[in-house]
């Protein structure tokens, strides 16, 4: 049992990457604390290159089918710890700025990757939720960050009050589902499912129930309506990175752990709970569009298309099959580049300002064109416009949910798409068309009386630019070629589904 | 030469593309630069655009300049996949006379000129890649590409309409414009899923053929049978309404005067002179090649809408003071007139159909290229101020009246041999309708002339002493276009040739009529 042990050790790594970088923080003056960003950065770069080496083509299953280390796996680990390095890269200025104790913070934000990478690993329902945990625990920490902000305070403990209730929810259903059919591993899960389907007339209510709750506390995680009430508030109080991070890392973390298990062990009764996945998207499509428009502040804009996000997502799960499985991670990882790319973009801006309201961002073309342009890129993909990855991923998810016989949904897809175009297009005019805000004015005055000393401050860091740059990079890179990006993710849907 | 022809369309894209890129990397001052780079690449792309319509070999007809790359594999199947027929090789000729005359009157467009060229190209990029792909993917790709610079365009350098008691600012029409466009592509996104879908499951699993997005591929199943009637008869509509919207199909038209009003020149004149054409392009090649049952059952209600489409627009450009919005309305009226030609599924009205957007978007791109000049010297576009122009701008005035005598259908004009075919093409299968047609080009008249005699003849305002013809660039452009419409008008037969060969192809799914 223990010989594979050895498969684990980017976790473990991972981890003594995260204490180091606690411990290494005690030894650094003030000034010098970013050199544990470029630590943090440094080892999930040597963690990549060593899982990739490891792993690749490894398809085991560990500690007795409680952790697998497959393709799906690799994808997603892959994935997090290049988030994991975007999200501190693009924090660096920000942790400088506005946050005390820096050093706990990047160690934290190892944590919650650690967090992530198991919960796309597991295949055993606690395992899966002792990783949820973690991630959320550190999550929980991040958010309440900004300890002199009470608008963070109180999205801290909005957070983990929903985030310890979304829990029980979760293990009770965990709980229900072990009481039905009496083991917790997906492939005995799926295996007990297959039998009990078999003759569905004696399946008992508490399969049902407890399958239920378990998509509840997930919704909640994800944000799901109508679970997605501690979005905007927990969005609109946590420090910038942190936000960008929670809605990214998190979000693509549960997907990645619910695609699993609605695949790995709820397979066999698809058509029991298709329906109400589908319904359950379409209603969080429609709401999370609908209600950003009204939005005034970027932040809870970008709460709200998150949640419209979750939507279309959760249209993945709901058509689950290869060709569903495929198109949902292609989505994920579109979703998570471009939602960076308006992120880092964001918090530029935030750098430079200090303010966050769409109205703030008036002008920005002429004053920060890269930025600007940055900006209007990402949100043109998050309205599936074409060169840019949000239409590649739409049209790649909306055509697989077609093909398993929910056009109908994809049509509800299309149309949220359009309106959330609506209030991108709105942050795109106050960009491009407005002129800059009052505050603005006053401060290039101002500037010019003070001369050059105080004009260096109003640009963004080097850094955060070739961050943004490169991101910008990748949206249309998996907009205009994603063929490499389908080739990894097909052999992730088949370690997850077997070959087709 | 053969690899020139598998390149050529390629080049069309690539072009105002690369342009495009490399212009996003040139220094903001460096204007004159910048607008020597977008002239060149427009000049290169209209040569190419000629060469490749010479080359066209409209005895063979079919697809031609054919060439195919992989994007995506199983199970989506998508090919980069060109190709032009006699239906797209005009359009590939008209989006490359529009855009370089639309480059040559932005001579001037400030501020941010790198900017609006820069989006200027990808427009154009888009347009051209939705005329010369064969893969629906693609086509859906290129025509949402050129729907998404219109907004930064039209918000930023486009220009607000004060209405007196109302103000329709260029916000508000930049807005509409993209929304209800992207409405009508989510229209069509949905019919070319449904397209998908159907095919994979008439292949059904484990078949040796994968479904895809190839028109042709599609075709060949629809021939098979994989589109059944009820199919055809539920996402025909979809095709129909959702090109219909950017083709300015009654009543979804509202987007366009308001759209063409506020955008700037240029984009005016690339907007109602190409991309409205994408829409009717859209019908027929989307729709009528691969449902053309469901295509059969439809027009009536497409040659009645497009009745509507003839004398409402030309109603409503009756009534306009605003010089730009009544050439925006008689977009909407001439655009009937290709809806209804298409609708004859009749060889000649089918031809005229063509021809009529060949020829409506030389014309309005013209209209718009002459109103930009007289809204640039005299700062206003109210026809009941303006008067007399023709004794300062007397070049100008005069092309102006080239423009509409062509939409008025002046024999020795392209409009003439245009309206002509579609109206016989319309007598032989809807007389009615077509009497209505020819009210509706009579009305035309009535708000053409009488909008030349006021505004630009009559007594002069003292106000207009002081100005003189656009600059040279400008009006070389405009003289451009007024000789390719004389051109046509007096020899359509090179544009025809290549025209019926396309329509007779595209009839022959039609065995019933």
């Amino acid at each position: 049992m223990t010989d594979n042990l050895h498969l684990l050790l980017p976790e473990f790594l991972l981890a003594s990457l995260a204490i180091l970088v606690l411990g290494v923080d005690l030894f650094l003056p003030a000034g010098r604390k970013h050199l544990l960003a470029w630590l943090s950065v440094a080892g999930l770069v040597g963690l990549l290159v060593l899982s990739l080496l490891m792993l690749w083509g490894k398809d085991i299953s560990l500690y007795g089918g409680l952790i697998k280390t497959d393709s799906y796996s690799l994808l997603f680990k892959v994935f997090f710890y290049v988030l994991g390095g975007v999200v501190i890269l693009s924090a660096v200025d920000f942790v400088k700025k506005h946050l005390r104790s820096p050093g706990e913070f990047y160690a934290i934000v190892l944590f919650a990757v650690l967090g992530m990478s198991v919960m796309a690993a597991s295949v055993e329902l606690l395992t899966a939720y002792i990783a949820l945990e973690l991630m959320s625990f550190s999550f929980y920490i991040m958010v309440a960050y900004g300890r002199n902000n009470p608008k963070s305070n109180e999205a801290g403990v909005k957070y983990i009050l929903i985030g310890a209730f979304s829990s029980a929810i979760l293990l009770y259903g965990v709980s229900l589902l072990y009481g039905a059919v009496g083991v917790t591993r997906y492939d005995e899960i799926a295996a007990a499912l297959t039998t009990a389907m078999a003759n569905a007339d004696a399946v008992s209510p508490t399969l049902w129930v407890g399958l239920a709750l378990v998509l509840v506390g997930l919704g909640f995680k994800v944000a799901a309506v109508p679970f997605h009430m501690w979005a905007p508030d927990t969005y609109e109080g946590a420090p910038l990175p942190v936000t960008a991070f929670l809605s990214v890392g998190s979000k693509v973390a549960a997907f990645a752990l619910l695609l699993r298990l609605f695949g790995e062990a709820f397979m066999p009764t698809i058509d029991q709970w298709q329906l109400l996945v589908a319904v359950l998207a379409a209603i969080t499509m429609i709401l999370g569009n609908v209600v950003a428009i009204a939005q005034r502040n970027m932040k809870r804009l970008l709460a709200y298309s998150s949640v419209g996000h979750v939507g279309f997502m959760l249209l993945g799960i709901a058509a689950l099959s290869h060709v569903g499985a495929e198109s949902l991670i292609l989505y994920m990882i579109g979703y998570a580049v471009t939602s960076m790319a308006v992120f880092t973009a964001l918090i530029a801006f935030f750098n430079v300002t200090g303010r966050d309201d769409i109205a703030d961002m008036g002008g920005l073309a002429d004053s920060h064109p890269f930025l600007a342009a940055a900006m209007a890129i990402g949100l043109f993909s998050l309205g599936g416009l074409p060169f840019f990855a949000g239409f590649t991923i739409k049209f790649y998810l909306f055509t697989a949910a077609a093909t398993q016989g929910l056009l109908w949904l994809s049509g509800v897809a299309m149309f949220s798409s359009l309106i959330s175009l609506y209030y991108y297009l709105m942050v795109v005019r106050q960009m491009y068309i407005e002129p800059a805000p009052a505050w603005a004015m006053e401060e290039a005055e101002e500037e010019e009386s003070v001369y050059d000393e105080q004009a260096t401050t109003g640009k963004p860091s080097k850094l955060i630019v070739t961050v943004l740059a490169a991101l910008t990079l990748g949206v249309i890179f998996v907009g205009v070629y994603p063929f490499p990006l389908l080739e990894a993710i097909k052999s992730a849907a088949g370690a997850l589904l077997g070959a087709s | 030469m053969a690899d020139f022809k598998s390149i050529a369309l390629l080049l069309t894209i690539l072009l105002p593309a690369g342009a495009g890129t490399l212009l996003v990397f040139m220094p903001r001052g460096q204007t004159m630069a910048i607008k020597s780079l977008a002239a060149l690449a427009g000049a290169l792309t209209l040569a190419l655009t000629i060469v490749i319509f010479a080359m066209y070999d409209y005895g063979e007809g079919g697809y031609q300049f054919v060439n195919a790359w992989r994007w995506l594999d199983d199970p989506m199947n998508i090919d980069f996949s060109l190709g032009i027929d006699g239906i797209s090789a005009p359009m590939v000729l008209l989006t490359g006379i529009v855009m370089f005359a639309g480059v040559l009157v932005s001579w001037n467009v400030a501020p941010r000129s790198k900017d609006f060229f820069v989006l200027f190209m990808f427009l154009v990029a888009g347009v051209f890649g939705v005329f010369v792909v064969r893969d629906l993917f693609f086509l859906f790709f290129f025509y949402e590409l050129a729907v998404l610079p219109m907004f930064p365009l039209i918000g930023i350098w486009g220009s607000s309409t004060d209405f007196g008691n109302f103000l329709r600012t260029k916000e508000y029409g930049a807005m509409k414009l993209t929304l209800y466009l992207v409405a009508g592509s989510v229209l069509v996104w949905i019919g070319i899923i449904a397209l998908y879908v159907a095919a994979s499951d008439f292949l059904g699993d484990g078949a040796t053929a994968q479904a895809g997005f190839s028109l042709e591929l599609l075709e060949t199943l629809g021939q098979e049978g994989a589109f059944s009637r009820n199919f055809q008869l539920l996402f025909f509509p979809f095709f129909m309404v959702g090109f219909g919207v950017l083709a300015g199909l009654w009543p979804f038209h509202t987007w366009s005067p308001d759209g063409h009003v506020a955008a700037p020149t240029a984009v005016s004149m690339v907007h109602a002179g190409v991309l409205m054409k994408l829409g009717a392009y859209g019908i027929i090649r989307v729709g009528m090649t691969l449902l053309p049952e469901g295509a059969e059952a439809w027009m009536p209600v497409l040659i009645g809408l497009g009745t509507v489409n003839v004398i409402y627009g030309a109603i409503s450009a009756l009534s306009q003071k605003d010089l730009k919005y009544v050439v925006g309305y008689s977009s909407v009226s001439h655009m009937g007139l290709v809806l209804m030609g298409i609708a004859t599924l009749h060889p000649l009205g089918l031809g005229g159909a063509v021809l009529q957007m060949f020829s409506h978007g030389i014309m309005t791109a013209l209209f718009f290229a002459v109103v930009g000049i007289i809204y640039e010297k005299t700062h206003t576009r109210d026809i009941t101020v303006l008067g007399g122009l023709s004794k300062r701008m007397g070049l100008t005035v005069t092309f102006f009246a080239v423009a509409g005598l062509t939409s008025l259908g002046l024999p020795g004009l392209s409009g003439f041999v245009a309206e002509v075919l579609i109206f016989m093409g319309a007598f032989q299968e809807y007389w009615y309708l077509a009497v209505l047609g020819v009210v509706g080009a009579a009305i035309t008249a009535v708000y053409i002339l009488r909008l030349l005699a006021r505004a630009f003849f009559g007594p002069m305002d003292p106000r207009w002493e002081h100005l003189s013809d656009g600059g040279r660039i400008e009006m070389g452009a405009a003289a451009m276009l007024v000789f390719i419409l004389i051109f046509v008008g007096v020899w359509p037969l090179p544009l025809m040739d290549v025209i019926n060969s396309g329509v007779a192809e595209l009839l022959s799914r039609f065995p019933g009529v």
